[in-house]
């Protein structure tokens, strides 16, 4: 694995929302999942993301990670516009910014259970070329100590190997940004420790912005920054 | 290592997540493609089989007694035994008409055995003529023997399968029930496909003799000039009086019109058979897109396109018809020899040459149909897929 650029002055943020507004109807009554958020986290940056269940985490994150739309507000990514109140994409567009730009890391796993640990990894490849050899799954296997499991299927790990098979997954296409919503929500304290030292591990060694939604306080610790959400609103 | 992936890989294991479900698909589908091609195959055979049985017959127009002409139809095929007489000298009468190249007199006689099987049956004899017989019925070797050795000798030529069932060889003698008259078989017939496998044949004078019918026939082939106007001479013939002219024409389109009632029935079996099979194609993988539906989001949220999606789902489609229009039609090469026996019993009239014609061509032809018909099926699950949103298969996760 190679690490990413640093930092420096001159470059864009690896992330700036304005404003950030998600309304959703119910009937008749109004929702404000996400209320007024603007956020600017830097290239290489560890930000998580804490508050109560229905504070607006898992929404933001996702409006972060362009799997949903805002319902007003501006986002740009590395200083490229990907909404704002003149600009919208298709979502075409929205599913090539997922490709090149996000690695994604969910409670639940979804792998393929008749796949293997490496057909897994691979799996993006599938729909999108990319040089393997750029990529190097073996590489990113072993640095999350996959390496001797390449040939297992889902069903023969436990859950902490699942969850890191679904890391390696996540890094496959070199993501500048990884999102990870409450990856450690379906693993013991040994496991979720575990995957909280690898996420810290992805950050300071290899450089990639880290955005990380829990409900555990010790897991949103290891991060450079936390923000606490309330009632969908930045409270801290 | 260097493994690669690719949609057609991921879909291939896919299907192998529920593989009772997939089995039973498949299952469905080749029976659908057994029909299909079984019945294909028995609309190009039966009607080979029929031209084949109607030019062995080494005449192209039969003139009987006047009667049915299904009667007659049967007569000419099967030597079945309606009979009724006309005198021989109608022959001539015939002959006058420049048409009619050459002619063969027969004398059909029919006389019930008690030794015959269990409770003892019909023995059917054909008595036809030495010197006009053999020529019109050149495609008839002999396994044994030869053909009468006089006009009028006490002497048999037996059909491959009437000397297989009654174990005759040259050399025996076969007593006439009844009439206490020995005949001498002198000369097994070759297997030839065709009725004449089935019959024992005698001359037309000892037929006449022994059954007390001088000067009598039931029937007379006529093969006809190359250039002959057949309709023509059809209206000639029938200004005979009492007699009943069948042409090979006519044979043809009749059995064929009782044919095409039971080839509708069967091609409405094969549509249900091809809709279910359809139906059951939409519901297995329907419910595998419905499975999977978080799967499917997450995926498109790696970066799958809808198309990618849609591919995939569609070529599980493929695959499905692919296993499961080969397995049908390798069930349906393997079983050609069982559907003809079944069908032989379902219909009226049967011609003897093999009635299910199937080869690689069709073969691809039916595969084809199912593929197509697979490809549609698959439309609708594919395009569910392909509008799975990433984030609402993700939803239900967080807050």
């Amino acid at each position: 694995m190679t690490p990413a650029a640093p930092n420096a002055p001159d470059t864009p943020n690896a992330l700036d929302a304005l404003n950030l507004r998600k309304v959703y109807k119910r009937g008749a009554e109004e929702i404000v999942a996400v209320d007024d958020v603007s956020l600017h986290v830097k290239r290489g940056e560890f930000v998580s993301f804490i508050g109560p269940s229905g504070s607006g985490k898992t929404t933001l994150i996702n409006i972060l990670g362009c799997l949903d739309n805002a319902t007003s507000g501006s986002l740009e990514l590395g200083g490229r516009t990907v909404f704002s109140a003149d600009k919208c994409l298709s979502e075409s567009d929205l599913t090539r910014i997922r490709r090149q730009v996000f690695g994604y890391i969910f409670q639940k796993f979804y792998l393929v259970p008749t796949l293997t640990v490496y057909e897994n990894v691979i799996l993006p490849f599938a729909f999108f070329k990319k040089p393997e050899a750029e990529a190097d799954p073996m590489g990113i296997l072993k640095f999350l100590g996959l390496d001797k499991r390449t040939n297992h299927r889902p069903s023969e790990l436990s859950g902490g190997e699942m969850q890191r098979v679904a890391i390696a997954r996540s890094l496959i296409n070199k993501p500048e940004i990884l999102l990870a919503d409450e990856p450690t929500g379906n693993l013991d304290t040994k496991r979720s420790e575990e995957i909280g030292q690898i996420l810290k591990s992805l950050n300071e060694k290899e450089g990639l912005t880290v955005l990380l939604v829990t409900h555990n306080p010790s897991l949103a610790r290891i991060a450079g920054r936390t923000i606490s959400l309330i009632d969908g609103r930045i409270a801290g | 290592m260097a493994k690669k992936i690719n949609i057609y890989q991921v879909a291939t294991k896919n299907l192998l997540r529920k593989k009772t479900r997939t089995a039973l698909t498949i299952l469905g589908i080749a029976l659908s493609a057994w029909v299909l091609i079984s019945l294909l195959g028995f609309n190009r055979g039966y009607e080979a089989a029929l031209n084949k049985d109607i030019d062995n017959m080494g005449f192209q127009v039969l003139v009987t007694a006047k009667g049915c002409p299904y009667e007659a139809a049967t007569l000419m095929l099967k030597g079945g035994t309606g009979l009724r007489y006309m005198k021989e000298s109608i022959l001539a009468d015939i002959l006058k008409h420049p048409e009619v190249e050459r002619l063969t007199p027969q004398l059909m006689a029919a006389i019930f055995d008690p030794n015959k099987g269990e409770s003892g049956g019909i023995n059917a004899y054909l008595g036809v003529e030495p010197t006009t017989f053999p020529a019109m019925k050149s495609y008839l070797k002999f396994k044994q023997g030869a053909w009468f050795t006089d006009p009028n000798a006490l002497e048999a030529v037996v059909g491959y399968e009437a000397a297989e069932l009654e174990q005759r060889e040259v050399g025996d003698k076969l007593l006439i029930p009844e009439k206490n008259v020995e005949i001498k078989v002198v000369g097994i017939l070759a297997r030839s496909g065709t009725a004449d496998d089935g019959t024992i044949f005698l001359p037309l004078k000892t037929v006449q003799k022994i059954f007390d019918k001088p000067g009598l026939i039931t029937a007379a082939g006529i093969k006809v000039r190359k250039d002959a106007n057949m309709a023509e001479l059809e209206n000639k013939l029938y200004d005979l009086p009492d007699v009943q002219v069948v042409s090979m024409a006519q044979v043809k389109s009749t059995i064929m019109s009782l044919v095409s009632t039971a080839k509708v029935m069967v091609f409405s079996i094969a549509l249900i058979a091809i809709l279910i099979a359809m139906l059951g194609v939409i519901n297995t993988i329907l419910m595998s897109v419905l499975e999977r539906y978080q799967e499917i989001g997450i995926i498109k949220s790696m970066g799958a396109m809808p198309w990618d999606v849609f591919r995939m789902i569609w070529t599980e489609t493929v695959i499905l018809c692919l296993l499961g229009g080969a397995t049908g039609i390798g069930i349906a090469f393997a079983l050609s020899k069982i559907t003809d026996y079944l069908i032989r019993r379902l219909l009226p009239y049967t011609p003897t040459g093999s009635l299910i014609a199937i080869d690689g061509n069709l073969g691809l032809i039916t595969l084809g149909v199912v593929m197509g018909i697979g490809l549609v099926s698959g439309i609708y699950p594919a395009w569910r897929a392909a509008r799975v949103r990433p984030l609402e298969s993700i939803r239900s996760e967080g807050d």
